[in-house]
């Protein structure tokens, strides 16, 4: 089944990538742009038939390496 | 006193340390491939600076997984000594042998320049040979060096006497907000930490470049003095 896991920072962790994309979007002239943050998506294959146990898989594989939870936050999805 | 350094794919600064080594001890460091699952009969293990893996994911992650580091983890685990210097800092604290991470830092450049350390340390092998408060000059070298960990981990690094180095001005002045000296945006302007039993030390500038006057000074001699006089 493809998993995707998401990561990003925890709120309230400065995120510097965020803040130079929010000031260079200042600078085209989208003004109202405010609290940008960079995430990453992660898309992997696991071999399962049941969308629980790969959603399952998908946590354990983010909790060990794909995300540092000292500083980043998860959510997995199973998109099929 | 045996050394042994760590070598990743993209590991760089290894004969630096090496030499750094050469010149107090006046012995060879024997150089470990990431790939053994073994340090046994070391005294200290050090992991270098560089870009292991290609920083890929986030800087250390992939080394943290290497299979030599479950054999470093377990070195330490029974008290042996571990130094990891800006990529093997990084990599320290994603293996979780030291509280905290290391983020992209506060001004997103990349910063090789010299800096100015405070050392803060206690009762380690990796501060002894200077005198609490000394200050001293190091090269930095990287893009992820700013300093994180939540603020109970931060104030129990700071009671127990376990920030090991601090950045400062020439004169010793820390300056949290001041990008001209806490060039990375570092929490509390932390360079560096020791573990609980003081025996795993990480930081980001690199001491070992400054180890003889042909490199333009020994400001870092004193990080490898302390660490001979303890380990013979």
């Amino acid at each position: 089944m493809k998993v995707r896991v998401f990561v990003s920072l925890k709120d309230g962790v400065l995120d510097p990538q965020g803040k130079a994309v929010e000031h260079a979007l200042h600078s085209l002239g989208f003004e109202g742009a405010s609290d940008v943050r960079i995430s990453r998506v992660v898309d992997l294959c696991v071999k399962t038939d049941s969308a629980e146990a790969a959603k399952e898989k998908g946590a354990e594989m983010a909790r060990a390496l794909l995300a540092n939870e000292v500083i980043e936050d998860f959510r997995v999805e199973v998109v099929g | 006193m045996k050394t042994g350094i760590v070598v990743f794919p993209g590991t760089n600064r290894e004969r630096d340390m090496a030499q750094a080594f050469r010149v107090v001890s006046g012995r060879t460091p024997q150089m470990l491939w990431h790939q053994q699952d073994s340090v046994e009969g070391f005294d200290l293990i050090v992991l270098p600076g560089g870009f292991s893996f290609g920083d890929y994911l986030r800087s250390g992650a992939m080394g943290a997984h290497s299979p030599i580091m479950k054999a470093v983890r377990q070195f330490a685990e029974k008290g042996g000594y571990v130094l990891g210097v800006c990529n093997g800092f990084q990599i320290l604290t994603e293996a979780q042998m030291l509280p905290g991470a290391l983020l992209r830092n506060a001004g997103m450049r990349f910063l090789s320049q010299d800096c100015h350390l405070k050392v803060e340390g206690r009762d380690s092998i990796f501060t002894s040979g200077w005198k609490h408060g000394d200050v001293f000059r190091a090269p930095m070298a990287h893009g992820d060096g700013n300093y994180t960990a939540a603020p109970d981990v931060l104030d129990r690094l700071e009671g127990e006497g376990r920030v090991a180095f601090r950045y400062c001005t020439a004169e010793g002045q820390v300056k949290d907000g001041d990008e001209h000296v806490n060039m990375n945006g570092s929490a509390r302007s932390i360079a560096g930490v020791l573990s609980e039993n003081r025996r795993v030390c990480g930081l980001m500038p690199h001491p070992e470049n400054l180890t003889e006057e042909i490199l333009g000074g020994t400001d870092g001699l004193p990080l490898f003095n302390g660490i001979m006089e303890a380990l013979g």
